[in-house]
């Protein structure tokens, strides 16, 4: 039976009868999905041009409840079948929802080469600092000195700031929202929709079973708050630096189109095509 | 210009309380591991809880859309 008890945005753009959500209760990534949902709609995307492809994580089951086209790929391999959509048919609107451990463990070599390339894809990564599907082991994002199942007293490994490595990469346009920033992780990805390139938009997540529990981090309602209060917008910093000191940057970080990798393949067929 | 209120979905509800630790008028409670609308009177229809609910189980009908 379908579920029609919900919201109109719900209504139209989630599969309801696959919900309620396998997300365990306060999970960041739900507040995370509806943001992109709800950018999707904003920008007025029809919604047999749009393809969700994701890998496998906690994360990777959105797009199992959005209703688009949709593709549940293999771990860290989201972005290698997204580029093939992509090629394929280039008109397509290609979004890809990761995990951090998905996205720059496993799948970092994919990250890298995908940001390189400038492919129009608008890649959103749900980073919950963990691995939340596998049980809490320690990721490429989990802090210094913090806590995890496989680092059991304290974890030795240093952080990637995801940000940094994609636009160092090449990433066209980058930025970073929260889920308690849900407005400006909307506008985010409105705006890396719009890009006609390679552009990365972080959410930090929140995943209060593993991470949360591991590191006494609170419920979730406590893990929202952590975002709301230790979390400056970039804009405020480049004015004030004094403001960004030991905090989380978030807001744009870069905006710089450059052509497109379908686009360059384009001339390349044209050339034969004379 | 229709009369605004407060639902919810129970069955997607899953008692996390985002919802009633955003809720700036103490709308909401948790008990037996769901939201309840305890207080629907003191409601401002706000949108912090259904923009915050992880599982799009609590939310706003009624008014029109730039309201
Ligand atoms: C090739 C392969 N290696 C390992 C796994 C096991 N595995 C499944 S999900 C996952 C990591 C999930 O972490 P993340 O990408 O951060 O997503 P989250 O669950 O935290 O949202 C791993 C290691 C797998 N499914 N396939
Ligand atoms: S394990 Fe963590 S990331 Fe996975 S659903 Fe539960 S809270 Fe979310
Ligand atoms: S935020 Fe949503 S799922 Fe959590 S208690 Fe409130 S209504 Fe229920
Ligand atoms: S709309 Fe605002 S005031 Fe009403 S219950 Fe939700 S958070 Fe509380
Ligand atoms: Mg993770």
């Amino acid at each position: 039976m379908t579920n029609t008890n919900c919201n109109e945005m719900t209504q139209k753009y989630y599969r309801v009868d696959r919900m309620p959500h396998i997300w365990c209760p306060g999970c960041g990534h739900g507040t995370l999905m509806n943001t992109v949902v709800r950018a999707i709609d904003k920008v007025g995307l029809n919604k047999d041009d749009v393809v969700v492809v994701s890998g496998i994580g906690c994360s990777s089951r959105a797009p199992g409840y959005m209703d688009f086209n949709t593709l549940h790929t293999t771990h860290g391999r989201a972005l290698a079948f997204a580029t093939g959509i992509k090629m394929a048919n280039p008109k397509l609107h290609v979004i890809v929802i990761m995990g951090d451990g998905d996205s720059s463990a496993i799948g970092g070599n994919h990250l890298i080469h995908a940001a390189r390339r400038n492919i129009d894809i608008t890649t959103i990564v749900f980073n919950n600092n963990i691995y939340g599907m596998t049980g809490g082991q320690f990721s490429p994002t989990t802090p210094y000195g913090d806590f995890a199942t496989t680092a059991p007293f304290g974890n030795i490994d240093k952080a990637f700031d995801l940000c940094s490595l994609a636009q160092g990469a090449g990433a066209t346009y980058v930025g970073r929202g929260t889920a308690y920033h849900a407005p400006l992780m909307q506008k985010l990805i409105e705006k890396g929709l719009e890009n006609k390139g390679f552009s990365f938009i972080e959410g930090l997540s929140l995943c209060p079973t593993y991470y949360g529990r591991k590191n006494k981090k609170g419920n979730a309602f406590k893990m929202h708050s952590y975002f709301k209060d230790n979390c400056v917008d970039i804009k405020v910093v480049e004015k004030n630096p004094e403001k960004g000191e030991n905090k989380i940057l978030i807001g744009e970080f870069y905006n710089s189109p450059k052509t497109e990798y379908t686009e360059g393949y384009q001339v390349i067929i044209d050339k034969f095509q004379k | 210009m229709a009369e605004k209120s407060l639902l919810q979905n129970k069955d997607w509800c899953k008692g996390c309380g985002v919802c009633v630790g955003f809720c700036p008028k103490q709308v909401l409670v948790i008990e037996n591991e769901k939201c309840v609308i305890a207080y629907p009177e003191k409601c401002i229809f706000c949108g912090q809880c259904e923009l915050r609910c992880p599982d799009n189980a609590i939310y706003i009908v009624g008014g029109t859309k730039d309201e």
